[in-house]
């Protein structure tokens, strides 16, 4: 299935490769370059690749390229996950996935990709499988091995290979017992020029820590789970549990892990949280052109908007910008054209504003399409969709542990059209 | 103080490569980096080699983690292969898994060095410790050295036999590396896939699919046995295993069932008058039912694999949507649909994909994706690649209905600072306009409007659409050709430009004062044209000289004279042709009088559509759609067949279980099995299984249930909650019919973990109704004590007269005899009814080999066990010794 992995930094360097067949030489990357080349923007080059005797599927993340080469016909989607599914398991283990931390925990990662992939098909990918198999490198690990000459690699099978609930390994000890859940709703929205709504939809995601001793059995349930439309879950989740009542059981994995994804209904008309009013126009002729930008709270029942950020993309002839923000800090690159404005909290009695002028490249025409306006928002303890959580049960074990469950609202691929 | 030992090492070969670079630069004033590169690497390699030799362990796991390191880096340090393959006997876990890694990049180019090693695995073979074994046997698979085939053939054999399924999935994927090391193996090696495929263990299904397809992809008739097994397991198998053997199912299914379409398509026929009507498949749909019989292992296939569209895996939710789009009945496709919608909401590069898929099924069946119209939508964040791809999926879903909605929207995308995106919105706004009537002349328009526009690309596009639209409307449009020649002089895009030359000469007659004129501009810049131009200037030439040769003659001749002498053996060609078809001169045959009709002849309009509409002729999901070319290995999808094959081939041998409800009773049995977890058709067989009472069954996977928590409380002992039962099964009478008026219940402990709650025993409970009316409502009622904790079957809305039903519940008995007593209700009466349990049903099956027994009591971890398990209020232990002679 997948013969080797190719990772290329932003400069077109590899500087990692791993075959889980036979060696393929690493020249079979010239094709990704040329595609590279070809694509105008990084997220540009295509997924997929064909080259005269393999198949190359690329993910772009942290600005690292992950290129798997493929020889026969396989699921594409199947290498697209299993490459994200890398990614986040380097995330796991040395907190980013950047160039320098991959380079620096090279014989972990070696390790990890060694036992991940057993001839290009996927052995273990559950996080708590792996951490059994190879312990992730902590400063003080690290020490204590130098010292005792103990390694970071377990001699056992994980006892959740063979186990009927292999995301979770058994043996969990802790003094605290908690768990925690954070709801989180991420609105995409498009929004027309004039203020109306082309359309919005809510995702939300259930993340979940959970940190309990022993083989907790869980159930979760909601106050109102018709709201849940489509529903993507964690393995654990009993499927037929919440086809029949609606109610999340499960084992829990130890550690972090997303319980549920899902999709509000679409009948549920979706709150917009903020509005903006914007007036960017360019003058036929004059090499200036204006900008003004005012944000308000529309429907935010009562809670605060906070860690508001605009982002918009300007037409290229703009050179410059002089704007005057009433709070916050805005920056302007020249070079990609991209306008970033850092609002903060919106003071729903003085509403936040960026006004100014921009100035044109000289003789060059008007622009004829206005920016489009990205907005980043959290509004904290809500669930935009009106989801709530019922009550968290623990049964199998004896303690009471610390329950906690957090709401928050996000916007995701936030766009008002100018 | 090894540490110190290393930093001196790196220092000496940094002050000796400094010396060096130093000499080097002075004598011969070189680049330093270049005199200094190589001898680093060489003393590189000889620190290494010494670091390999030592006597200290973690000197020569610092080592072997730097060999490690320059490996990833690309860079060749095969000469430290005797060094490295010394210590592959050694203690130290990680330094023995990193020679590994050392081993399998090398060993091919060293073959001799690697055979040294070979003893090694062969002895870690045999090792207790099962995860020894298996990596033991992955990198003995892995050494692709020809000479070892027969040793790696025989470590599959038996590690196919072995007893952790751990090693047995190993030893599945071993198969597919020596079948690419050796392919004259195949037969022997059908035979090891041919047992694994036996294997009851979800962890060992998904790898041997793997190799099924690699190894013999054509050799269905390995898959007829276990085909049910497969569809079973299916739920329980790691999410990359599904996806294999999900597109393999998908392969058998086509090859083994009737099409479930057929009836629609027939109806079609049978109906010819009434073709008007039946154009829409839900019309098709309401005869479907009368004719065609779904086979009930098809029906199996589409029911289990429909939860894992809530799968997190997205190449899991593909597959199944793949396999609801080869295979389901045409109504039931569109379950899939939400599930690919939500996919969108992932990375790029799965968004990519899917979508792909979406547009081609969206070519075939726009309803399935109208309502998510929306989600299409482009954002200007989008990569351009996915907005194309959203294109096309919005233009495949336009109708009369909601076409004014995706123009306006396209009206957006026009706008698009992505010029290329614009072009192609604008491509899309043609096909648009030439599917659907009602807005060609809106469509043109507003393409027309575009040609004023700023950006070449654009009105470039909008010409070339233009001209496609006029086309297909051969009314009358003079009033846009006249426009588009006004334009002429301002367009550098040559397709446009072409375009447009093409459109003068086409329709000459509807602008006969303008095409001489554009004719004449043509010639002076002939020479510095695109060839395309050149091309269509000829064309242009000879059509006016056909209709209006008074004026254009001489332009003609001089244009042909060009074109003689034009670079392009192309154009020189052309040029000759039309010279010999419009000029008439004594050497031009019977062509010449034909010229006219040749050339201007109606031309049929050209067809607007999608990329994506022969795309179906590939399996959806696969690499080759994603490519729309045959990627190696791909293995075709059949047709269905006209009559379905045998289908007690699929039989297992085992005794089919006898059916105790009623054969109405397809509702019930439905109610019943819910609250369940995800392997609810797992149970009901193994329910099956267990109420056949003959003690033959013996393929239920022990992997189920309740019984896992269980089985995890004592994975420490490993021990495996055996799920079947072997001897006979006591029935117990819990309500008579007399007393129950008409209702009678019997009861028996299937002794398997139960389902509801890992502290509960499991009964089951068989009603059936003596009575001559039906009974309604049949529901557990009020328990006492009222602390009991039940978990009560699922109401029974409904049982016919002589019909029977089984039902499972949970009792905890809190570990006691004590009996259960509880209300049994029908609609209007209730019955008080008690279940009085036997100390053996408390306590939960388990096998035990010999060995593993007296291990485990000289640990005297059994003796306590059970004492432990009573105390934490869970399901007792019964260990069957399986003593093995």
């Amino acid at each position: 299935m997948i013969h080797s992995l190719f990772l290329i930094n932003a400069s077109g360097d590899i500087f990692l490769e791993k075959h889980w067949k036979s060696v393929v030489s690493r020249s079979v990357c010239d094709y990704f370059f040329e595609a590279q080349e070809r694509a105008s923007e990084p997220e540009n080059v295509p997924p997929v690749i064909p080259t005269p005797h393999h198949y190359l599927i690329s993910v772009l993340r942290h600005r690292i390229y992950f290129v798997a080469v493929i020889q026969s016909e396989v699921p594409p989607l199947f290498v697209i996950e299993f490459l994200h599914r890398v990614v986040d398991t380097f995330q796991d283990y040395f907190g980013v996935c950047t160039e320098a931390a991959i380079k620096d925990n090279v014989v972990v990662v070696y390790e990890l990709l060694e036992e991940m992939l057993d001839n290009g098909f996927p052995l273990a990918t559950e996080s708590n499988i792996l951490k059994e198999l190879i312990k992730p490198p902590t400063i003080l690990r690290t020490m204590v091995n130098t010292i005792t000459g103990s390694t970071n690699v377990g001699e056992q099978l994980p006892t959740g290979q063979l186990s009927v609930v292999p995301w979770r390994r058994t043996g969990v000890k802790y003094t605290n017992n908690e768990a925690y859940f954070d709801v989180v709703e991420e609105i995409d929205a498009i929004i027309d020029k004039s203020g109306s709504t082309i359309t919005a939809e809510i995702q939300g995601v259930i993340d979940a820590c959970v940190k309990l001793t022993g083989m907790p059995d869980l159930t979760l349930s909601f106050m109102n789970p018709r709201l849940l439309d489509d529903v993507s879950f964690h393995p654990c989740v009993r499927f037929k549990r919440w086809e029949a009542e609606r109610i999340l059981s499960f084992i829990p994995p130890d550690g972090n892990f997303r319980l549920l994804s899902y999709h509000v209904s679409s009948q549920n008309l979706v709150a917009i949280p903020v509005y903006v009013k914007h007036n960017i126009t360019f003058r036929e002729g004059s090499s200036q052109g204006r900008f003004d930008l005012t944000l308000g709270p529309k429907q935010t029942m009562g809670k605060a908007v906070e860690a508001v950020l605009v982002s918009s993309q300007l037409p290229r002839g703009v050179l410059n910008a002089n704007l005057n923000a009433s709070q916050g800090t805005y920056t302007f690159d020249p070079v990609t054209k991209m306008l970033t404005w850092d609002v903060g909290k919106i003071n729903p009695q003085k509403l936040p504003s960026l006004k100014g002028s921009m100035n044109l490249q000289a003789g060059a025409s008007k622009p004829d399409e206005n920016p489009t306006i990205n907005i980043q928002l959290k509004i904290q303890q809500m669930a935009i969709s009106g989801l709530k959580v019922n009550r968290l049960d623990m049964y199998g074990e004896k303690y009471k542990p610390f329950k906690g469950i957090k709401y928050m609202t996000k916007a995701g691929k936030f766009q008002v059209r100018t | 103080n090894s540490g110190t030992k290393i930093h001196g090492n790196r220092c000496d070969g940094g002050i000796k490569c400094l010396k060096q670079a130093s000499n080097a630069t002075t004598t011969f004033l070189c680049s330093a980096a270049q005199p200094l590169s190589p001898p680093s690497s060489v003393l590189r390699n000889e620190d290494l080699k010494e670091m390999l030799e030592s006597n200290k362990e973690s000197l020569k796991l610092e080592a072997m983690k730097r060999v490690v390191g320059l490996i990833a880096k690309g860079k060749n340090a095969s000469e430290l292969f005797p060094a490295v393959v010394k210590n592959v006997a050694s203690k130290n876990i990680e330094l023995k898994k990193l020679v590994y890694v050392y081993l399998v990049r090398y060993a091919e180019e060293q073959q001799d060095l690697a055979l040294l090693s070979i003893s090694t695995f062969q002895r870690a073979l045999k090792e207790p410790n099962q995860f020894i074994r298996a990596s033991a046997l992955r990198v003995l698979s892995s050494i692709r050295v020809p000479i070892i085939v027969p040793i790696m053939m025989l470590a599959i054999k038996e590690a196919a036999a072995d007893m952790s399924p751990y090693v047995r999935k190993t030893s599945a994927h071993a198969i597919q590396k020596l079948y690419s090391l050796d392919p004259d193996q195949k037969e022997q090696l059908i035979e090891v896939i041919e047992k694994l495929l036996k294997d009851k263990s979800t962890l060992v299904a998904g790898s041997v699919v793997v190799a099924f397809e690699e190894v013999c992809p054509d050799r269905i008739d390995l898959i007829h046995k276990n085909y049910r097994k497969l569809c079973n397991l299916l739920v329980d198998v790691e999410e990359w295993g599904q996806v294999v053997i999900i597109s393999m199912l998908t392969r058998y299914a086509r090859t083994q069932f009737t099409s479930p379409w057929k009836e629609g398509a027939s109806f079609e026929e049978n109906n010819e008058k009434a073709f008007y009507a039946s154009d829409s498949e839900e019309k098709s749909e309401r005869t479907e039912a009368e004719a065609y019989v779904m086979d009930p292992d098809h029906r199996l296939l589409l029911r289990n694999t429909k939860p894992l569209l809530q799968s997190r895996n997205t190449a899991v939710v593909m597959s199944v949507a793949q396999l609801y789009w080869h295979l389901a009945p045409r109504h039931e496709v569109n379950l899939v649909t939400k599930s690919l919608v939500r996919l969108l909401r992932s990375h790029r590069e799965v968004q990519y994909i899917v979508l792909q898929n979406i547009a081609t099924m969206s070519i075939q069946r726009k309803g399935m994706f109208e309502p998510y119209m929306k989600s299409f939508y482009v954002r200007s964040t989008d990569a351009t690649h996915i907005k194309t791809l959203k294109l096309e999926i919005l233009t495949n879903l336009a109708n009369e209905a909601n076409i004014s909605t995706i123009l306006r929207e396209f009206q957006t995308y026009v706008k698009s600072q992505d010029k290329a995106f614009a072009a192609a919105t604008i491509q899309a706004i043609g096909r648009c306009a030439t599917n659907i009537s009602e807005v060609t002349d809106t469509c043109l328009n507003g393409l027309v409007l575009l040609l004023s526009n700023r950006d070449e690309t654009v009105v470039a596009e909008s010409v070339v659409v233009i001209k496609k639209l006029l086309q297909t409307q051969p009314t009358q449009h003079s009033e846009i050709i006249k426009h588009m020649a006004k334009l002429f002089d301002n367009i550098t895009v040559s397709m446009a430009r072409a375009s447009i030359l093409w459109l003068m000469g086409e329709y000459c007659d509807r602008v006969p004062k303008i095409a001489p004129d554009v004719l004449r501009k043509m010639a002076k810049s002939f020479t510095a044209e695109e060839d395309i131009v050149k091309l269509q200037t000829v064309n242009l030439a000879a059509k006016l000289y056909l209709t209006n040769s008074k004026q254009t003659k001489l332009l003609t001749q001089y244009i042909l004279n060009l074109g003689k002498y034009d670079q392009s053996y192309d154009i020189r060609d052309r040029t000759r042709f039309i010279r010999q078809l419009i000029v008439p001169n004594e050497k031009s045959g019977a062509l010449n009088k034909y010229a006219r009709r040749i050339l201007l002849a109606p031309k049929p309009a050209p067809v607007l559509e999608s990329a994506f509409k022969d795309r179906d002729r590939y399996q959806l999901g696969t690499l080759s759609h994603s490519l729309n070319s045959k990627a190696s290995g791909y293995q075709e999808l059949s047709d269905w067949p006209a009559v379905a094959p045998d289908q007690s081939v699929r039989n297992v041998e085992v005794v089919e279980p006898v059916q105790e409800w009623a054969p109405s009773v397809g509702k019930t049995k439905k109610l019943k099995s819910d609250d369940k977890f995800y392997s609810d058709n797992e149970e009901e067989k193994a329910e099956e299984e267990s109420e056949s009472s003959e003690g033959s069954s013996s393929s239920s996977s022990s992997s189920s249930g309740g019984g896992k928590m269980v089985a995890d409380v004592y994975s420490r002992a490993s021990f495996q909650v055996t799920a079947p039962s072997f001897g006979p099964v006591k029935t117990y009478e819990l309500l008579h019919h007399m007393t129950g008026k008409g209702l009678s219940a019997k009861y028996h402990f299937p002794r398997q973990p139960c389902l509801h709650q890992p502290g509960m025993v499991a009964v089951q409970v068989t009603l059936s109704n003596g009575s001559d009316r039906s009974l309604e409502e049949i529901h557990v009622g009020d328990r006492s004590p009222a602390s009991l904790n039940i978990h009560c079957f699922n109401t029974i809305e409904r049982l016919e007269p002589e019909a029977s039903v089984t039902v499972s519940m949970g009792i905890d008995f809190s570990d006691s005899t004590q009996a259960a007593n509880f209300q049994l209700c029908t609609k209007e009466d209730g019955f008080s009814v008690s279940i009085q349990p036997a100390v053996g049903e408390l306590l939960m099956p388990s096998s035990l080999s010999e060995q593993d027994f007296s291990r485990e009591q000289g640990e005297k971890k059994i003796l306590q066990a059970p004492l432990v398990q009573l105390q934490a209020k869970c399901a007792l232990l019964l260990c069957v010794f399986n003593i093995r002679r």
